[in-house]
């Protein structure tokens, strides 16, 4: 895998993401979030990563 | 707020005292025209007027006020604010009654997802952190005012009415039991608070925003056998939708908030019993079975809001005055402290002769450059303690939820304590190319850092009242063109011969750096030369030291030509 995100990078792209998501509304959200992913996977380039990502996102969701 | 039944002060562990109004000349036709007016006995007006005293200046302190902060209020003072403190003389005291620490938990649901470690080794004379109730770090302060009657005339049962301020002049009408009087003054600190009378009377506002997000803070009395650290708790047991936070302070005192639900009213969540019913809830979350009193509560609502001036003519506004911030990251207090300090030599140096207009100049860019970066970092972690969307909501319920299996989303919840600004920008801040040449240290504008010494305790210890230079070398030998930059500069000047080990130069100036600390911390080499500002902020540096540019260095750190 590529070299990951700095800390300061990932905080910007959280503020980004929030005002994207708040400017979508609530019912496009996931449609948003589902096109990032998708962008995202293509960007990573690494099959391996992406699925394993998949896994990472699923897990916990009843927390 | 205290339980029904016991007055604003009374106070489970803390005796209130009384200051008495006395007479002041002024009421029977004196027209002394002071140096210095304070505004406000709180902290920050309080700190203006020590940083004033150390500078040889007078002043004279105004509060409405006949005692201390009726609650515990700001509790966090942070490891510059206490380097701050010693300057001032009152570091001892602190140190005897506030509790130091360096680490922090934070918690998502019942499992612990970060550990906050504040920067901290045997080269810090002081914790990271500290926890102190306002009246005490009132109080202290006021005692060593008491010390210096010569230089500080604190006046209380004093409250200021009315300003009005020309090109010559600052007069301040005060009402007091006995009667009305205006006292005149060279200039005026407004360090009298959010509400500040003077801000109102001068006609100027605050602008910028009310972030959503209320919190209760309150304080209980119990034996809770639990060190101080900072706990936060997010969808805790005791919160399941929103944060919690609990913080130890001295006399069995343990502050917990907890932020209300955006539905909840304000009004009904202040109510004794209801507050009594949370902090039951969070108590039984936290593990403690045994006894607790409540001690006092009060509601907060998170604000960035700030003057866009912060001089007006012969005011500065310091502290809430000039400002109020966000509570997360234990800014009010300790910026306040910075802004006290920074106001006061300032205008020590004006009184004196020694700086003219570009030196007041200065205090808006600095001040308010401070202010403008705790909004960027306090802004940020008000998003994540009180979400202000639908999106931000969501976004931290994802980074908390990963934080569980994943280390990367881990900091997030880091609290972004504060620390000390860098005035990189500031128009005192000099020869940034010599800046520029170094690897490492303590870049220009920054904070001086402290180091052990051995036996001569911390380099901080050995700053002086006015500009300090520290010049690094094998042998602590001192060269001609720098030894006699102090009688050059009119401004004072104290010569630091930061040594690596015992040779030629002696005397009390030769630091022995016998760890290296010094050296290493400060990217220093042989020949290399700090200007410290007396704020300890490194007004510029150089690798190898050069006595002309140190001499203009000291003329640019004091605002150009007076």
């Amino acid at each position: 895998m590529n070299d990951t995100l700095a800390f300061s990078d990932l905080e910007e792209f959280y503020d980004r993401l929030a005002a994207a998501m708040d400017a979508a509304g609530a019912e496009k959200e996931s449609l948003l979030l589902a096109k990032l992913c998708m962008t995202l996977a293509h960007h990573v380039g690494d099959r391996a990563t992406v699925l394993r990502a998949i896994g990472i996102a699923a897990a916990d969701l009843d927390t | 707020m205290r339980p029904a039944g016991r007055g604003a002060l009374d106070s489970l562990y803390f005796r209130y005292p009384r200051f008495a109004f006395r007479r002041p000349p002024e009421l029977d036709g004196a027209a002394t025209r002071h140096p210095v007016i304070v505004a406000g006995a709180g902290p920050v007006g309080l700190a203006t007027a020590l940083e004033l005293a150390r500078q040889d200046t007078a002043c004279v302190v105004l509060d409405r006020k006949d005692t201390v902060s009726d609650g515990s209020r700001a509790i966090c003072i942070s490891r510059h604010s206490f380097e701050t403190l010693q300057q001032l003389g009152v570091a001892e005291r602190f140190e005897q009654k506030a509790l130091g620490w360096t680490h922090g938990r934070c918690h998502y649901r019942e499992h612990m997802i970060y550990r906050l470690t504040m920067p901290h080794s045997d080269d810090e004379r002081f914790f990271p952190m500290y926890n102190l109730q306002q009246q005490y770090i009132e109080q202290f302060l006021i005692g060593r005012a008491a010390e210096l009657p010569e230089l500080i005339d604190l006046r209380w049962q004093s409250e200021v009415v009315g300003v009005e301020c020309d090109d010559n002049q600052v007069a301040v009408a005060v009402a007091t039991p006995e009667g009305r009087y205006t006292l005149r003054g060279e200039y005026l600190v407004a360090a009298d608070g959010a509400a500040s009378t003077v801000r109102k009377a001068l006609g100027l506002k605050l602008a910028g925003e009310n972030l959503p997000g209320r919190y209760v803070i309150a304080d209980v009395q119990m034996q809770h056998d639990f060190p101080t650290e900072r706990r936060s708790f997010f969808e805790s047991a005791a919160n399941p939708h929103s944060t919690v936070l609990v913080h130890r302070q001295p006399d069995d005192i343990w502050r917990v908030d907890w932020q209300l639900e955006p539905d909840e009213d304000a009004e009904i969540a202040v109510e004794e019993d209801n507050v009594r019913r949370r902090v039951q809830a969070i108590l039984d979350m936290l593990g403690h079975t045994g006894p607790w009193e409540l001690e006092w509560w009060s509601i907060y609502t998170a604000n960035t809001l700030s003057l866009d001036d912060y001089r007006h003519g012969r005011v500065l506004f310091a502290g809430d005055a000039a400002r109020i911030v966000p509570i997360f990251g234990v800014r009010g207090l300790n910026n306040g402290f910075d802004d006290a300090v920074n106001a006061a030599w300032k205008l020590a140096c004006v009184l004196r002769g020694e700086a003219g207009e570009g030196l007041l100049a200065s205090f808006t860019p600095e001040r308010r450059g401070a202010t403008l970066d705790v909004f960027r970092n306090a802004g940020r972690s008000s998003r994540f303690m009180t979400p202000p969307s639908r999106g931000f909501a969501l976004l931290r319920k994802a980074v908390l939820q990963l934080s569980l299996t994943q280390e990367f989303t881990r900091r997030f919840a880091d609290p972004r304590q504060v620390v000390p600004y860098t005035y990189a920008d500031s128009p005192l801040t000099g020869f940034p190319g010599r800046d520029r040449e170094f690897a490492a240290g303590v870049a220009a504008g920054a904070a001086a850092v402290n180091c052990r010494l051995g036996a001569r305790g911390y380099l901080l210890d050995h700053l002086g009242r006015g500009f300090t230079g520290l010049y690094f070398s094998a042998d602590g030998e001192v060269p001609a063109a720098l030894a006699g930059l102090p009688g050059r500069i009119g401004a004072g000047l104290r010569l630091l011969a930061v040594a690596r080990g015992p040779g030629a130069g002696t005397g009390a100036h030769v630091l022995v750096d016998e760890q290296g600390a010094a050296f290493a911390r400060y990217g220093a080499g042989d020949g290399t030369f700090y200007l410290l500002r007396p704020d300890r902020h490194v007004a510029a540096r150089w690798l190898t030291a050069d006595a002309d540019e140190i001499a203009a260095a000291i003329a640019i750190a004091l605002g150009g030509p007076a």
